[in-house]
């Protein structure tokens, strides 16, 4: 093998030149037929043949590439597995526990009022990374929705998938077992500072019972409930409420004064401070991410506005749709 | 004879705490996936499956061998620290989950536009296709 062409090539490569782009262009050219243009691989090579070389290179890369990649992983494999076996095995309490975790178990019910100590760490002593979460969560949205919202330029091929809604069992069955799901959603969400769960798995639940909502009755019945606005003031009410309770409670605490938030008595629904609430309110943000996401993912919208715009110029669609096959071909 | 015991005391190490072993496993097998997959919506299955990993290493860091979950079922009663297991690692998961489902979110929404664009979900020709269109510029 051109053993000096191919260190050559590698060399560039560390150079921080195109290697694999000259490389895999050559290859589609000369798949297709066309005269290669000329690349950093031609311009190297020049006075050999071209179509030639660029294989040998394409294939001396790829085998380049798997050999790395093989040696890549078997060394991270290796790397990991001998830190698991050097780690203090499985259940074992090791030597050196951490202080804190013993304070926030002895603690911690007595300081947030709340019988479940992940959800007084997370909703109490690490309520703004929660709050920091929740916003990760709605940025996630947000891009989402930059990128598949369906308005003039961005249309949805939204009628390609295969709609249920008509169907009367599925209706049934959903109507029996939806709201059984969103309730016990909302159950998760509500009894976070008691038992496992919290606004994040609790929203999760209630969103995933929407998204069937939904895809049984269609986006009409629900874009009744749920226009964009009111999902948007949803939103930014539940995030606007965290950042600003919390504030005010850390706010409190960190100064000394009384903030007069009641922890009520550990154990009892209304207990826990501004646990329950955060609770509530991230759960609304959750499911609402979850089904807004979804619509996003299915038509494009979240509400009912692009939808309608899209039905009522089924042409013009049609029009931009073949122009943009065009520019691909 | 040496380099055989110390062996032996790894593969014993590695067996004997297992759960940790096979998320290292899942990790490693998420990372191999996100490197040789050449399709987009593989590669992301591939990160959520190192995701994975991440979590039950984790989970599992947290756990000590006969001790409750961090819930405290009789608030009158008398708290002993020793009764429950680690709580932090359980918040730290929580947080890696909702991290990584924003985080797949918006990547399978970029393949979603990538495929309208470019009609196909092949990095490589993706690539190519965008090498293509910008030397015709």
């Amino acid at each position: 093998m051109k053993m000096k062409d191919f260190s050559k090539i590698f060399l560039n490569w560390l150079q921080g030149e195109e290697v694999l782009s000259s490389t895999e262009n050559g290859r589609d050219r000369s798949r297709k037929g066309e005269a290669p243009e000329t690349s950093l691989a031609d311009g190297l090579f020049r006075e050999q043949p071209v179509k030639k070389l660029e294989r040998v290179q394409l294939k001396s890369f790829r085998i380049f590439y798997a050999v790395c990649a093989v040696l890549c992983c078997a060394a991270l494999q290796a790397t990991l597995l001998t830190t698991v076996a050097n780690l203090p095995g499985f259940g074992t309490l090791s030597e050196n526990a951490e202080p804190l975790e013993e304070e926030y178990l002895t603690q911690g019910m007595e300081e947030t009022g709340a019988t479940n100590i992940v959800a007084a760490i997370i909703l109490n002593y690490r309520a703004f990374d929660t709050l920091g979460e929740s916003f990760v969560l709605f940025t996630a949205l947000c891009c989402v929705t930059v990128l598949l919202r369906a308005d003039a330029k961005n249309q949805r091929e939204h009628l390609l998938y295969r709609d249920l809604t008509g169907d009367n069992i599925l209706r049934f069955a959903v109507s029996l077992v939806a709201p059984m799901i969103i309730l016990y959603g909302f159950y998760v969400m509500v009894n976070g500072h008691l038992s496992p769960g919290g606004g994040f798995s609790g929203g999760a639940v209630a969103g995933a019972g929407m998204i069937l909502l939904s895809a049984a009755f269609g986006f009409d019945v629900m874009d009744r409930i749920f226009k964009e606005k009111f999902f948007n003031t949803l939103c930014f009410c539940a995030l606007g409420f965290y950042a600003l309770s919390k504030t005010y409670s850390f706010f409190c605490e960190a100064n000394g004064i009384d903030s007069h938030i009641p922890k009520g008595i550990p154990g009892t629904i209304f207990s826990g401070g501004l646990i329950l609430p955060l609770n509530i309110a991230v759960g609304l943000v959750v499911t609402m991410t979850m089904y807004g996401m979804y619509c996003l993912f299915r038509r494009g919208c979240v509400g009912g506005v692009s939808g309608t715009r899209n039905k009522d110029r089924p042409g013009k669609e049609k029009n931009e749709r073949n122009g943009e096959k065009e520019k691909n071909a | 004879m040496k380099g055989t015991v110390k062996k032996k005391k790894m593969l014993e190490a590695l067996t004997g705490s297992y759960e940790e072993t096979a998320a290292v496993i899942l990790f490693g097998i998420g990372f191999t996936i996100l490197l040789f997959h050449k399709n987009l919506i593989k590669k992301i299955i591939g990160l959520n499956i190192m995701d994975t990993g991440v979590y039950l290493l984790l989970a599992s860091m947290g756990y000590i061998a006969g001790k409750n979950a961090p819930i405290i079922t009789d608030p009158d009663g008398a708290i002993n620290a020793a009764d429950y297991i680690n709580p932090i690692p359980s918040g730290l998961v929580l947080t890696g989950i909702v991290v990584s489902v924003s985080v797949t979110a918006i990547m399978l929404s970029l393949a979603v536009r990538l495929h309208k664009r470019y009609g196909t979900l092949d990095l490589d020709e993706i690539y190519m296709s965008a090498v293509n269109e910008h030397d015709d510029r």
